[in-house]
């Protein structure tokens, strides 16, 4: 078997090892051959078994954006659901039939509000809720996004089409450690009537990092 | 968040809501969470958000303990990057382990 090369250590004197997959799209050969080689020493060791493996890609590979949207649209319509996604974020996943696994890092919700807006980031690697979301967006993973985020968060977030004024905060979130945050966005105006189901319909993946805020009805039926 | 993921208890928090904390400046070699644009500041404890087994330990098959209690740390974006542009009250929140925390 041949070993692609690895790729350096981007960051300038910063000793972190990164995560498989992230701003080094070319050398994806070198990270999925490491994986792979990974893979066999842990079943070969006897740490768990092909099934436990496949069955975890299955699990996240099992959920979208649009599981998020669905919670997001319940906070949305039910006030006591959404002051207990804030609190125990994980209680109130399960009243949707969500039960995350064991290993999944620890969810927190924050809200945005008109004051206060909220922006996650993950400097060192790609934290996401993925027990929740899926995987992260390509940018989410870029170094540009990485570095940006934390710098210029609102020059970041009014390229992707939001312009905030000078009285709302810009609350960074960097997740560095053992906890995913996902951002519960505000509610659009003119969504007083809407069903659950057509307010997930405003809910986009980029809502719930926080670079833009969640679609306006009139937005949604246009495009 | 009421839940912890430590079952042995792990190191007792030594820091508060509220209070201000200074981010060592350390590079331990191998892997840590605490990223370099943060070490030296100071900020502010915004919550405990658990107590957790020391990544640096669980990365090379260590048993993470003592688990360390984990907090949400608020610094203030001008004090971070003197270039900053936004107002002055627009902050960053970085999750930081204990051991990477004194007090000031």
């Amino acid at each position: 078997m041949t070993i692609p090369h690895a790729p350096g250590n981007g960051h300038g004197g910063h000793d972190h090892e990164e995560h498989p997959g992230m701003a080094h799209d070319e050398e994806l050969g070198y990270y999925a051959v490491r994986a792979k080689a990974m893979e066999a020493l842990l079943v070969q060791k006897g740490i768990c078994s092909p099934d436990e493996i496949q069955g975890m890609v299955d699990r996240l590979e099992a959920r979208s954006p649009s599981d998020g949207a669905r919670v997001v649209a319940r906070a949305w319509a039910d006030p006591a659901f959404k002051s207990l996604l804030l609190s125990d974020p994980e209680a109130a996943l399960v009243q949707l039939g969500y039960s995350l696994p064991e290993t999944t890092p620890k969810l927190d919700v924050v809200e945005n509000t008109n004051e206060l807006h909220h922006l996650v980031v993950c400097t060192l690697c790609s934290c996401y809720p993925r027990a929740l979301l899926g995987r992260p967006p390509d940018w989410y993973k870029s170094l540009a996004y990485r570095s940006r985020a934390v710098v210029d968060p609102r020059g970041v977030i009014s390229e992707f089409g939001l312009d905030l004024a000078d009285d709302v905060e810009v609350r960074v979130l960097d997740s560095t450690a053992d906890l995913r945050y996902l951002v519960l966005p505000r509610r659009p105006e003119g969504t007083e009537g809407m069903s659950e189901e057509e307010l997930a319909g405003l809910v986009t993946r980029d809502s719930m990092i926080g670079v833009t805020d969640a679609r306006s009805p009139q937005a949604a039926h246009s495009g | 968040m009421t839940q912890f993921s430590s079952s042995s208890g792990g190191e007792p928090a030594r820091f508060h809501a509220g209070d201000e904390v200074r981010v060592r400046v350390d590079n331990p070699g191998g892997h840590f969470r605490t990223p370099t644009y943060i070490q030296g500041q100071t900020g502010r404890v915004h919550k405990l958000c658990g107590v957790f087994p020391n990544p640096e330990s669980l990365a090379y098959g260590g048993d993470g303990q003592p688990a360390q209690p984990l907090y949400r740390v608020e610094f203030s974006q001008k004090e971070v990057w003197p270039e900053y542009g936004g107002p002055a009250s627009d902050m960053i929140h970085v999750d930081i382990y204990q051991h990477w925390l004194e007090p000031v």
